[in-house]
């Protein structure tokens, strides 16, 4: 009985939660869009025989990975209660200055992806970690000093980004951008069928992340001490965990994950960091994760659900329907689960607490029995 | 031995008890808290229900002053059938409580304090000065209005809550463990302030398990166990053994050690240690001390005055302003937390919950903490990543300390907070002495466990001794102080101030000395 409370607890529980606030999120959308006068069961059937096309599939996949590294980044933070919210700032700082590299240097195939993925991890952590050492240094609440590193980070890009330091014209528009990052340089995207565009090849590098993130946090001392320290700092303490080192290592692990994530859209389409990167991506991480519980397999659905979303809400302006109803279903889905997996948690706790206390009772009348 | 009396009112008492609780009944999911519960209460009378941890005490008041509703049984006050939805009908049917855990804004006022939620009775002006002061006077509480409650010590806040409880017209007056916060001195002080209510006609319910003080001042006393009543007995007819034999149903463990295993070896020695506050004032002033490999040494000290500074720097946790720590020859003052745990000390904290243990956490994770760079938790050491935890070694190693100290609980995978006190300190105690210590940092070891732990942690404590352990005890539990310590300091406003020898010194000479004044041995 215990046990089954256990198994429940860890694995159960999430996917509960999250089937809950699913269901209360459609539900929530469903209710919206009738107020505005659509009717909700023909919507999804839109959103869901649009999001299934090939090309649809492709891009969910491509939207996914790099939301998939966003949250992995914030949840590396967020199991020692860390909350890194210029994920943003870091990851558009490591790809500028990675595209850069990328860019400049002439390097053979393998070892050119090679190096500008390490440029970035270097760069993102590094950045992140400015925040880890203030915190520990000055007392500086990470939670404002990475948003302040957001804005930092978007200034110099402003500043490096320009013609005679690491910016080029791009061809046939008005648009600045680093130089071109060569052939050599590129990571080839995998097809699939029926569609026009390819599957990013760094899909891989997201799913290595994701196994890194689980043994490293699961199986590691060093993954035993961040979690030790996000359930309980005094205890973490006594045990002897370095607190201020943690805080600063677990913030350089986080900047270097979101680092990475710029890396599958520049290697495997852009090429180059221009104007138009897309932004604001660091922030979607936070909600992926909390909605994903911090747990790698949680995100991964998480982060596929939520590109999902954005990418078969595409055909709704078609029918009539402001698209951006999908920002209410995302809205009220991450509510909804942190709300439900509390509930629920709470409902397990108080199971396995009676489970003991039964089964000593039981013990303890054996006991006196036979005495 | 179970001795059940009858709880009928002596003869001649014909008015109706103040306070009669029959059959009283209420059941916690999985738990059943109180169950056959009777109490009768004489007017006037200061009445002492005693008991373990655990045993009811608290589920019953809470009863009595409406925080929680019975499922089965009736109340009965003055006579007449209660029903109380909240302490506020509680309250105005004349029952006071004193809650063990003050209730008190520090930043305000004792008048204040007292007037807060009663300002409907005299106002929050004169009328209530002028009330309090009758009270305090009448009841010689000695309180004074004007001072601000975080001046107060501990002892005064206590008069402030008895006064709070006078002030909304209490007759029937419960005191939840009123003497776990005071040294002997300020107990006495309480026994005289009970008197005078007893004298002006006030009943008092007396929750205790210090069985001496319950002798001292009950008129009559309720045995509970296990959740119900097992006794009625009048003070003059029990020695404090059988009472306590009465509340734990067995034998009672003594903390007493036998044959000395001191040696002149120094485990651990402290020189001249101090730890400032973070104004600067010394928290922990020049301690210097030796413990020997095989002895106990014991350090008494009303609760603030250095102890929790004084294990939290031989720990690493807090820094050293100056003086040394050695363990054995080494000096370990700038080591590191984790340094000094692999070099053999070990650690007992005083708070389980906050510092011991990860409460949702599985069991066999919390016997990992405090000893992660150690086999059998983790293999191939070193790397940043230091090493993998051995999931499959950390368990069974569980799974021995739950058989060798008799942790209670279905397996390692329960979360700690599911076990009960006595059961995650055995944990503990056993996780701190597993891999061969040298010494051992033990603070409050015993506090908040029940008797079969306390007993089960003293005998695990001598054996460890009997094998060369050097340990250092903090505790509040005089009577574990002089009987488990081979040598014995009284620790005041961070200085040592005193060594007694545990073979002579009573406990209220050790009080003495925790106060700061010389006791007769030097």
């Amino acid at each position: 009985m215990p046990l089954i409370a256990g198994r429940l607890g860890r694995i159960g529980l999430p996917v509960v939660a999250a089937a809950v606030a699913l269901a209360f999120a459609a539900a929530v959308t469903s209710a919206v869009l009738a107020a505005t006068g659509a009717n909700p069961l023909a919507a999804f059937r839109q959103m869901i025989g649009y999001g299934s096309q090939p090309d649809s599939v492709v891009n969910i996949i491509n939207r996914g990975t790099t939301y998939y590294l966003s949250a992995v980044a914030v949840a590396i933070g967020f199991r020692m209660r860390l909350f890194n919210i210029g994920v943003d700032g870091q990851y558009r700082l490591a790809a500028m200055l990675a595209a850069a590299f990328g860019g400049f240097v002439a390097l053979p195939p393998v070892l050119h992806q090679a190096a500008v993925i390490v440029v970035a991890a270097l760069v993102g952590g590094l950045w992140a970690g400015i925040a880890g050492v203030l915190k520990v240094t000055r007392g500086v609440s990470e939670v404002i000093s990475t948003i302040m590193l957001n804005f930092i980070s978007t200034g110099i890009i402003a500043f490096l980004l320009r013609p005679n330091l690491f910016a080029v014209q791009v061809q046939g528009s008005n648009n600045i951008g680093t130089p071109p990052i060569p052939p050599s340089g590129r990571v080839p995207g995998f097809p699939l069928t029926g569609a026009s565009i390819q599957v990013f090849g760094l899909v891989l590098l997201a799913v290595a992340v994701g196994v890194a993130f689980a043994v490293l946090v699961g199986r590691t001392r060093f993954g035993f001490d961040l979690r030790a320290a996000g359930l309980s700092p005094s205890a973490a303490v006594a045990s002897g965990v370095n607190v201020p080192q943690m805080v600063v290592a677990t913030m350089v692990l986080s900047g270097a994950v979101a680092g990475l994530l710029g890396m599958p859209q520049l290697l495997g389409d852009s090429f180059t960091y221009a104007l138009d990167f897309p932004t604001g991506l660091g922030f979607t991480g936070i909600a992926i994760a909390l909605l994903g519980r911090n747990h790698p397999v949680g995100i991964a659905f998480a982060a596929l659900l939520w590109a999902f979303l954005d990418q078969s809400a595409q055909i709704l302006d078609l029918f009539g329907i402001a698209k951006e109803i999908v920002i209410i279903t995302q809205a009220t889905v991450v509510l909804s689960v942190v709300v439900v997996y509390e509930v629920v948690h709470r409902f397990v706790l108080a199971q396995q607490q009676r489970a003991v206390g039964e089964q000593l009772g039981a013990d303890e009348r054996v006991a006196g029995a036979t005495a | 031995m179970t001795q059940t009396q009858p709880d009928t009112p002596a003869p001649g008492e014909s008015a109706p008890p103040a306070v009669e609780l029959r059959g009283i009944g209420k059941r916690f999911p999985g738990v059943v808290a109180n169950h056959n519960v009777d109490v009768t209460v004489r007017h006037g009378a200061v009445h002492a229900i005693v008991g373990e941890n655990g045993a009811g005490k608290s589920t019953l008041m809470k009863i009595l002053y409406g925080m929680l509703r019975p499922d089965e049984g009736t109340i009965a006050i003055d006579g007449e059938t209660v029903a109380f939805h909240s302490p506020a009908d509680a309250i105005a049917r004349g029952i006071g409580m004193v809650h063990q855990h003050f209730m008190l804004a520090d930043n305000l006022t004792v008048l204040e304090n007292i007037v807060l939620g009663a300002e409907h009775l005299h106002g929050i002006a004169s009328g209530a000065r002028r009330r309090i002061a009758e009270l305090s006077d009448a009841y010689g509480l000695g309180v004074q209005p004007d001072r601000r409650v975080e001046h107060l010590g501990v002892g005064d806040r206590q008069r402030v809550e008895i006064l709070k409880v006078l002030y909304r017209g209490a007759r029937i007056i419960i005191l939840d463990e009123p003497t776990a916060v005071l040294v002997p001195q300020e107990v006495d002080e309480l026994f005289g302030n009970l008197r005078e209510l007893q004298r002006e006609g006030l009943t008092v319910l007396f929750i205790s398990h210090k069985l001496d003080e319950v002798l001292a001042v009950a008129d009559a006393i309720t045995v509970m166990r296990d959740g119900t009543t097992v006794a009625s007995v009048r003070p003059s007819e029990v020695t404090a053994r059988e009472l306590a034999e009465l509340m734990v149903g067995s034998e009672l463990p003594v903390p007493e050690l036998r044959e000395s295993t001191v040696t002149d070896v120094p485990a651990l020695t402290l020189e001249g240690v101090s730890v400032l506050s973070a104004e600067g004032r010394a928290l922990v002033d020049s301690v210097s001390l030796a413990i020997h490999r095989g002895e106990i040494l014991g350090i008494a000290g009303v609760e603030g005055n250095g102890q929790a500074e004084l294990v939290e720097a031989i720990m690493g946790v807090r820094p050293v302003a100056a003086g040394r720590v050695l363990l054995e020859d080494l000096d370990i003052t700038g080591w590191t937390t984790r340094r000094r745990r692999e070099a053999g000390i070990g650690y007992i904290p005083e708070d389980r919950q906050r510092h011991g243990l990860l409460l949702e956490a599985p069991l066999w994770e919390n016997r990992v903490l405090g000893h992660q760079t150690q086999p059998p938790n983790v293999k191939r050491l070193g790397g940043w990543i230091g090493g993998w935890v051995d999931r499959l070694g950390a368990r069974r190693d569980t799974r021995r300390i739950v058989e060798t100290y008799e942790v209670h609980t279905p397996g390692v995978d329960v979360p700690a907070t599911s076990l009960s006190g006595g059961n995650q300190q055995r944990l503990i105690v056993g996780r701190e002495m597993t891999g061969s210590p040298r010494v051992l940092i033990a603070a409050h070891p015993t506090r908040g466990v029940d008797v079969g732990a306390q007993a089960a942690i003293w005998g695990f404590l001598r054996e460890a001794r009997a094998e060369g352990l050097a340990v250092l005890l903090v505790s509040a539990d005089l009577d574990e102080l002089i009987g488990m310590s081979d040598a014995l300091y009284a620790l005041c406003r961070g200085r040592l101030v005193a060594r007694v020898d545990p073979a002579t010194v009573t406990p209220e000479e050790l009080g003495i000395a925790m106060t700061g004044g010389m006791p007769g041995a030097g």
